[in-house]
């Protein structure tokens, strides 16, 4: 972790409480400071897009907001008067208890509280979360190992067109929701089943019952997800496919499309005129509209810097250069990934294409970032594709902006989503919207 | 003994100094009578849901210091709240025909292996940083659980950064779990200010008037520069140098007593500014007694009385009917403790019924200590008993009141709160800027913005008939204090 972060783009272990939110009729219960999940909140749902509270965030968390007494004493029996009151006053399939920091620190044995009510048949698990243990991508995989280790049984028998997905995270990615639907069409155009497992209509917890039924996990990220799939092989002995570039776009969606259905051996000719149908709509508009890309992008193709995760740093890349021949500057990565996958990640951007290849700059620090981003000249106004942080940056350095990472506080996101070959037309519309929306 | 004192870098929570309370279902009556006979006792729930804690309210108003720069020693979640007090900064510089700019504030990013080896370093690093980056005027470091608990000796640490910075670096300690109050960040937040950054006085400026408040606009200039004042609105979108001659002021006013009493009193204990004890300026009989205490403390009677009469000359028409619009209309008002007070009066001197009142926690007495600014003794005088409960932020609470008490109209100041009563299909809306409804001529703006809610509710019911609550129907035939255990 870097020292000093200015203009934080990710929050701790604790955001894994969003990701509890995205799952249909799940309550977190936090056991934590009075303070801690209203932050995660503000900062990874509210002021990001303006999700908002949905069905059990945001003021409806339930938590022992500990105080001094808590922390002299411990917090055990605190923390069941809190889980006895919610299952008297929340209507909910599946209860998370998270752990902050107080709870951690003072060392409460949660895991044997939790486990009395799963002893009784509650369906109840426990992460601990506590805020120092690091980023809030580190939270959603303990949330989804909690539940995995903590609720689910072998399968009697396996389902061999059901996909499990673990791709963008639930919140921390704005457009989360969007994303996660247009993953979830793509794979059952091409044949699938697909538990999706977060967000409006993606089945509750009698769905994450349904992970072990998988026959296979497919994890679209270049990191984040790993883990979770290394976890339920081990577990249940589903095999996982690593695709590591989320599919923005026809060239990276069709690759995409192809490369699972090779693995799990779909039915060739389906696949094919799915995509055949889907090129057709995309580039359909592209070629109406090409007009535009030739006569109006005089002060673009400058270069394009993406300051965000891992997971969009590299598929907005990949897009910009592979569909619409942008050129990159340094991509910027925001989200710390762990050591051992960085050489990857650093390699996906030397081979975003035979002839184009982006320098990568690990951090979390707005200073840092900014500081190594002014270093450089640009011929034409730069395209900042990050968060509502870098703005100012923008404007600085006489660029152009679009804010797509959290924390995105200059845009109100719906259910607008950018995977896909329908998410690669709303990306370039909101690129070019906000570059002629400059003047 | 004074009551502020500055020598020590803390100072005891609002439940220690005023015997501050999160709990209570009755009437305001009664809760006005308890506070006043020191009988007030909390009830703790055995059910909560998540509040707020005090390093929110302290981050909000140091980072709203336009020189000034914050440091957070905390893991990362704890600025959570960076992203709000920055649109907070941003908004109100566009708000005040300013370039948006980034708010100043950066963390330490604490971690497990500070966390058993001490961050004394990492924050060291981050003041340094600060500096840096920012070129501030002063540096605030506000504490957090994490760094409390590990024992973390930031007051060292600060002193040591200030010696070889040059600039005031103040310690804050506003640590999630200390107080139960969220607004005792306010307090320590101010406690700082007091300790090191406000001077002891160059000149006297006697027609300079300190105002405390949030972000709102600046709806004071207008009204005291008529009797030959100066509004010198403080802490937020203020610099370092204008908060370090607060001591020179005239007076010390309040738009809501529940923020700033502990600055109020400090700088009258401390520095002899009177502080004007009142209840705040809403509606006609809370303006008038308001501005009539600032006439006394600054011997501007007869220019008060004058500023006064000609007000309600011209506002009179269009109270009235607005009055006329609004009668029979209930209203339900949930907002921190002074503040939900005011804008009770306000829909009671707009004509309407009020429902009852949600207040986030309630002080029985002021930092001063003197009765003649109890704005819920001023409520109940003035505008007749009401259903209260303190609760900090019990969503599931407030929902089941609301249920019951069906009003016309839902008015919240705070975020988070509105959007239950929205899911039910009550008109609802947030009181972004708390000067609103303030003084004379919000009363009318209120007034407006409360028909344009209650005469088209199409969002609201649309909503309601799509929005599921998570609560049981068990819980939704409840009283709302059923989980309000006795005193301990």
């Amino acid at each position: 972790m870097s020292a000093t972060v200015g203009q934080p783009r990710q929050f701790c272990t604790l955001g894994g409480q969003q990701s509890v939110v995205a799952i249909e009729r799940a309550i977190p219960i936090v056991h934590g400071g009075p303070g801690c999940s209203g932050k995660i909140f503000g900062g990874m749902s509210f002021f990001n897009g303006f999700q908002g509270s949905g069905y059990a965030g945001g003021n409806a968390v339930p938590g022992t907001n500990s105080c001094e007494k808590d922390i002299v004493f411990g917090g055990e029996q605190r923390l069941r008067e809190v889980i006895d009151g919610t299952l008297k006053v929340m209507d909910g399939d599946l209860f998370v208890v998270l752990t902050g920091c107080t709870a951690d620190l003072v060392g409460d044995d949660t895991a044997t509280v939790v486990s009395e009510y799963r002893e009784r048949g509650v369906p109840i698990v426990h992460a601990s979360t506590g805020g120092f243990k690091g980023y809030n991508h580190l939270g959603h995989e303990l949330v989804v190992k909690a539940i995995i280790e903590q609720l689910l049984v072998p399968a009697k028998a396996i389902n061999p067109t059901l996909v499990n997905v673990w791709s963008v995270i639930p919140y921390q990615d704005t457009f989360w929701a969007g994303n996660l639907n247009a993953i979830r069409e793509l794979l059952e155009g091409i044949g699938f089943e697909v538990n999706i497992l977060f967000g409006h209509d993606s089945g509750g917890v009698a769905a994450w019952k349904r992970i072990p039924e998988a026959a296979l996990n497919l994890v679209l990220s270049p990191w984040v997800g790993l883990s979770i799939a290394e976890k339920l092989q081990e577990r249940f002995n589903t095999p996982y496919l690593h695709y590591p570039v989320l599919p923005i776009g026809a060239v990276e969606t069709t690759r995409f499309l192809r490369t699972v259905a090779e693995f799990a051996q779909l039915p060739f000719q389906p696949v094919e005129d799915f995509i055949v149908k889907k090129e057709g709509h995309f580039y359909h508009f592209l070629d109406r509209a090409a007009d535009f890309f030739m006569e109006m992008r005089w002060d673009l193709p400058g270069r394009f810097i993406n300051i965000s995760d891992s997971i969009y740093a590299l598929g907005i890349s990949r897009f910009l250069v592979n569909e619409l021949s942008l050129h990159p500057a340094q991509q910027v990565v925001t989200d710390e990934p762990p050591e051992e996958h960085r050489e990857d990640i650093r390699r996906h951007f030397a081979e975003l294409k035979e002839t184009v290849s982006a320098e990568v700059i690990f951090s979390n620090d707005s200073d840092t970032i900014s500081r190594q981003l002014r270093k450089k000249g640009y011929d034409l106004p730069p395209l900042i594709i990050g968060s509502s942080w870098d703005r100012d940056l923008a404007r600085e350095m006489g660029g152009f902006h679009l804010s797509i990472a959290m924390p995105v506080m200059d845009r109100l996101v719906l259910d607008r989503g950018y995977v896909g070959y329908e998410g690669g037309l709303r990306l370039i519309e909101d690129i070019y919207g906000s570059v002629l929306g400059t003047y | 003994m004074s009551l502020v004192n500055i020598a020590h870098s803390n100072l005891p929570t609002r439940e220690q100094r005023l015997g501050s309370i999160v709990s209570f279902e009755g009437l305001a009556s009664e809760l006005a009578e308890l506070s006043r006979s020191g009988r007030l006792q909390d009830r703790p729930r055995s059910f909560t849901q998540v509040s707020s804690c005090a390093s929110s309210c302290a981050i909000c108003l140091l980072s709203l210091i336009q020189d000034a720069a914050v440091v957070n020693h905390a893991p990362l979640g704890c600025a959570g709240d960076f992203s709000m007090f920055n649109l907070v900064n941003r908004y109100g510089l566009v708000k005040r025909g300013q370039t948006p700019a980034n708010a100043r504030l950066v963390s330490t990013n604490l971690n497990e292996s500070d966390t058993i080896f001490g961050g004394a370093q990492k924050l060291e690093q981050a003041i340094r940083d600060a500096y840096e980056r920012f070129h501030p005027k002063a540096i605030f470091v506000t504490a957090s659980c994490a760094s409390a608990i590990t024992g973390e000796d930031i007051d060292a640490v600060a002193d040591q950064l200030e010696e070889e910075l040059k600039i005031p670096v103040a310690t804050v300690h506003c640590e999630g779990f200390r107080s139960k109050v969220w607004t005792t960040g306010f307090d320590v937040a101010y406690h700082a200010i007091l300790r090191k950054i406000v001077r002891p006085p160059e000149k006297h400026r006697p027609e300079v008037v300190n105002v405390i408040t949030f972000w709102g606009e600046d709806v004071f200039s207008e009204l005291f520069n008529k009797v030959g004042l100066e509004a010198n609105l403080v802490v937020p979108f203020a610099n370092v140098e204008r908060i370090a001659r607060l001591s020179e002021s005239g007076a010390t006013v309040q738009m809501c007593s529940t923020l700033g009493t502990y600055l109020a009193a400090g700088l009258e204990s401390i520095y002899s500014v009177p502080e004007v004890k009142a209840p705040p300026p809403y509606g006609l009989a809370g303006t008038d007694a308001w501005l009539r205490a600032l006439g006394r403390a600054v011997h501007k009677e007869q220019e008060i009385e004058e500023l006064i009469a000609s007000e309600h000359e011209e506002i009179g028409p269009e109270l009235e009917d607005l009055r006329q619009q609004l009668k029979g209309l209930t209203g339900y008002v949930a907002a921190g403790s002074v503040h939900g007070h005011s804008l009770a009066s306000v829909l009671r001197e707009l004509g309407m019924n009020v429902a009852g009142g949600c207040f986030w926690h309630h002080d029985p007495k002021l930092d001063h200590g003197d009765p003649a600014a109890d704005s819920l003794e001023h409520l109940v005088k003035e505008h007749g008993d009401m259903p209260v409960s303190i609760c900090n932020k019990q969503a599931y609470e407030l929902i089941n009141q609301l249920r019951r008490m069906k009003p016309d109209v839902f008015i919240v100041r705070h975020p988070g709160m509105a959007v239950w009563g929205g899911k039910l299909g009550i008109p609802t809306f947030l009181v972004e800027d708390e000067h609103f409804a303030l003084a004379y001529r919000g009363l009318l703006r209120f007034g407006r913005k409360i028909l344009d809610a209650v005469n088209n509710p199409s969002f609201y019911k649309h909503l309601a008939q799509h929005a599921k609550l998570p609560y049981t129907d068990w819980w939704l035939q409840q009283g709302p204090g059923a989980f309000m255990k006795e005193a301990e």
